[in-house]
């Protein structure tokens, strides 16, 4: 155990180091309605490989040391582990019945996942390949999220319209709270003080303060010529040293820029219909959106906030998760 | 297990909470079904499910359920049914003596004696069975409140796709049966409404067997109908309808109760994570969710959302909080749903089906409305002639 601890530190501090010169890498986008990935240069901002997963694959995200992927394959009710190096299937984990969304613990060794159709939370230890617990919670769990420290994970329930917290160390629930309707999308920031849940239908994001489980802020969105129907917050993503806020604000085709301090909307982004998760390159100077119903990706120079390109992507775009490559 | 309890009738399902209790609030909700007597139709092809309407609201229950169990929240279901011939007031009577929460899929006439009852008088009804717009009228009652789309939201969001696609030479077959008169006087209206003319209109008068028939009669029926570009059918009882298509003098698509159909669900709907709803209803009901089994469920759906936002079942309080600006509900049609204040009806986004895929979601692009898009479908505030809803 503690040589697997000493060797993950070494990683992940030699990644990190690797990592600091800032240049190159990838940005991983799971095709919902084509079955595959689409891997993207964040240098060329071209799309370099399109590789065969699983069905439905929605939910992506790399290890902390990005030596493997993990893969929501919703329909083929499974997580694929793919070797990002040559795009092959590794071996695939129980992940309960319609995974859709996940989130890796601290300890690089335990998924969280939400299974959509079952109204569970699954925890899977990714190096056993085992089941470590199911935790029941509100109905259709999409958003995921861990404590920065680990001790607390966050599954949302679109139809039950709730953040669950649950105590990793027993995984059980200790709080249930309420948010506005069809919650997406839930983050820690600020070093775990804070919890963001998105609300989809509801059109906001609710801020929690983690120690009480209490609500501290609640931002509303609203963008020019649209109507406030269409301005449906789904996911988010903070810039470097979570200053602020980039929120996909779905079928209304803008991304909104929060002020994490003030929680102000300080800016609206025109990018690709029905924008859906996103994430950044390495230095965070650029973000990459994906918009399901064009099948393609924005990216977002972040500085200007402007869009500087548009990827296309195969049917329906959903996740993306970043990974360097040198 | 469900099913079963519900085909017995009168059980009374309560699920049990299993987690930590704050307040204990309970609400029990009943769901009166008065059977109406089926007209025979040409073909048997599609008979309603028996459990058509009370499916959806034994979803509605679980669901809500799921969620109440983290807050201490109650819900049961009382399924009644009302035999043809039946006295359904004095079965309304009895169960508002028991519960003042209460689903009906009746008759206007008989949903408005009920609303009318002494016994109703504090609780909170839901229409979830008439489609009538007189309902959402001048018959309109302040006790009443509609998950059903009305006729006009179903007819204006077709001729929205009619107006769109510039199909503006527009012909209808209609039937006999006073629902297909009530739907073919919903799209004349609509029509209008538009900037619309219907250039010519047709009463299916044919009492032979069509299935024999058809491709002999229907073309001839048709001919005199000159150039149009789109056919409408008003063929609510679906008797005759599935008989044109494909029979029709010019190569023309058919739209309205056959074709192209304005609903309130169908199994067909899958974006904004409709499959889910679809999955669960089927895993539930063991076959797909209709536009009856959907309006059941946003009703007992939309209690739940009541009950979850003000900890509490009173009719009243529940009735004040779906009707102000907190109350929204999410409904799988990518909208959030709210209710009219003008006549209690339950805004919604009307999709346009086959029966292989939607076709398009109304209301379309391009009808715009001072208050919200969805208000481009169905009976307007100043045109309603609603009076009695407001307290």
């Amino acid at each position: 155990m503690t040589t697997v601890l000493k060797r993950l530190a070494t990683i992940c501090t030699a990644s990190a180091l690797l990592s600091a010169p800032a240049a190159a890498g990838e940005i991983w986008i799971s095709n919902e309605k084509d079955d595959t990935l689409s891997v993207i240069d964040t240098e060329t901002l071209e799309v370099t490989r399109t590789i065969e997963v699983g069905e439905r694959p929605r939910g992506i995200t790399f290890s902390k040391d990005h030596k493997v992927l993990y893969i929501c394959a919703s329909d083929s009710d499974t997580v694929q582990v793919m070797d990002p190096g040559t795009g092959e299937i590794l071996h695939e984990l129980p992940s309960g019945e319609d995974p859709e969304q996940f989130v890796l613990h601290p300890d690089n060794r335990h998924l969280y996942i939400a299974n959509e159709d079952d109204a569970i939370t699954t925890v899977v230890d990714t190096e056993t390949r085992q089941v470590v617990a199911q935790i029941d919670v509100g109905i259709e769990p999409e958003g995921m999220a861990v404590s920065p420290d680990g001790t607390i994970a966050i599954t949302t329930s679109e139809t039950t319209n709730m953040a669950h917290w649950i105590d990793t160390e027993t995984q059980t629930l200790f709080a249930n709270t309420l948010v506005d309707s069809r919650p997406r999308h839930a983050e820690f920031v600020k070093d775990g003080t804070e919890l963001w849940v998105s609300s989809e239908i509801g059109g906001t994001i609710t801020v929690f303060d983690v120690e009480t489980q209490t609500e501290k802020a609640k931002i509303g969105f609203d963008v020019a010529n649209m109507h406030p129907d269409r301005v449906q917050p789904v996911g988010f993503e903070f810039t470097a040293g979570d200053t602020h806020a980039f929120v996909a604000l779905g079928p209304s085709n803008h991304v909104a820029v929060v002020n994490a301090e003030t929680y102000e909307v300080e800016d609206y982004i025109l990018v690709g219909r029905r924008v859906w998760h996103m994430d950044f390159n390495a230095d965070r100077s650029r973000v990459f959106t994906t918009n399901g119903v064009s099948g393609d990706v924005t990216v977002i120079d972040v500085a200007s906030r402007k869009p500087v390109k548009t990827i296309k992507v195969g049917r329906f775009p959903w996740g993306a998760a970043f990974r360097p490559t040198e | 297990m469900w099913r079963h309890a519900i085909k017995a009738g009168a059980a009374v399902l309560c699920l049990t909470v299993a987690l930590p209790l704050r307040a204990e609030t309970r609400a029990d909700i009943a769901h009166l079904i008065v059977a109406q007597p089926a007209p025979p139709v040409l073909s048997n092809l599609d008979p309603d499910p028996a459990d058509l309407g009370a499916a959806g609201a034994a979803l509605g229950v679980e669901d809500t359920t799921t969620t109440g169990r983290f807050l201490g929240h109650s819900y049961s279901l009382d399924t009644r049914r009302v035999a043809v011939g039946d006295d359904a007031v004095a079965a309304a009577r009895e169960v508002l003596a028991e519960t003042r929460l209460l689903l009906i899929a009746a008759p206007a006439e008989t949903l408005t004696a009920i609303a009318d009852l002494p016994e109703a008088q504090g609780a909170l009804l839901f229409n979830v069975g008439a489609p009538d717009m007189a309902l959402r009228g001048e018959d309109c009652r302040a006790n009443l409140l509609h998950t059903l789309p009305s006729l006009a939201m179903r007819s204006d969001a077709l001729v929205q796709f009619l107006v769109r696609k510039r199909w503006d030479k527009v012909v209808m077959i209609a039937g006999s049966h006073p629902r297909d008169r009530a739907f073919a006087a919903a799209l004349e209206r609509s029509l209008t409404k538009f900037g619309l003319t219907l250039a010519a209109r047709k009463d299916w008068v044919f009492d032979a067997d069509m299935r024999r028939n058809a491709a002999q009669e229907v073309p001839l029926f048709t001919q005199d109908f000159g150039d149009h570009d789109v056919l409408l059918i008003a063929d609510e009882t679906e008797d005759f309808g599935r008989y044109v298509l494909y029979n029709t003098w010019l190569p023309r698509p058919v739209a309205g109760s056959e074709g192209l159909r304005p609903v309130a669900w169908a199994p067909v709907v899958e974006q904004w994570g409709a499959a889910q709803l679809q999955g669960r209803f089927e895993d539930h009901a063991g076959r797909k969710m209709q536009s009856e089994d959907y309006a059941a469920w946003a009703a007992v759906r939309a209690i739940g959302e009541g009950v979850t936002r003000t900890g509490t079942a009173d009719p009243d309080s529940l009735r004040a909080h779906m009707l102000s600006d907190a109350f929204d509900l999410g409904g799988f049609k990518g909208r959030p749903l709210t209710f009219r204040a003008w006549n209690g009806q339950l805004r919604q986004p009307i999709p346009l089906v086959h029966p292989r895929a939607l076709a398009a979601i109304a209301p379309l692009e391009g009808f715009l409305h001072q208050r919200t898009e969805l208000d481009t479908l169905g009976l307007d505030a100043p045109e309603s002639g609603c009076a009695g809803f407001a307290r």
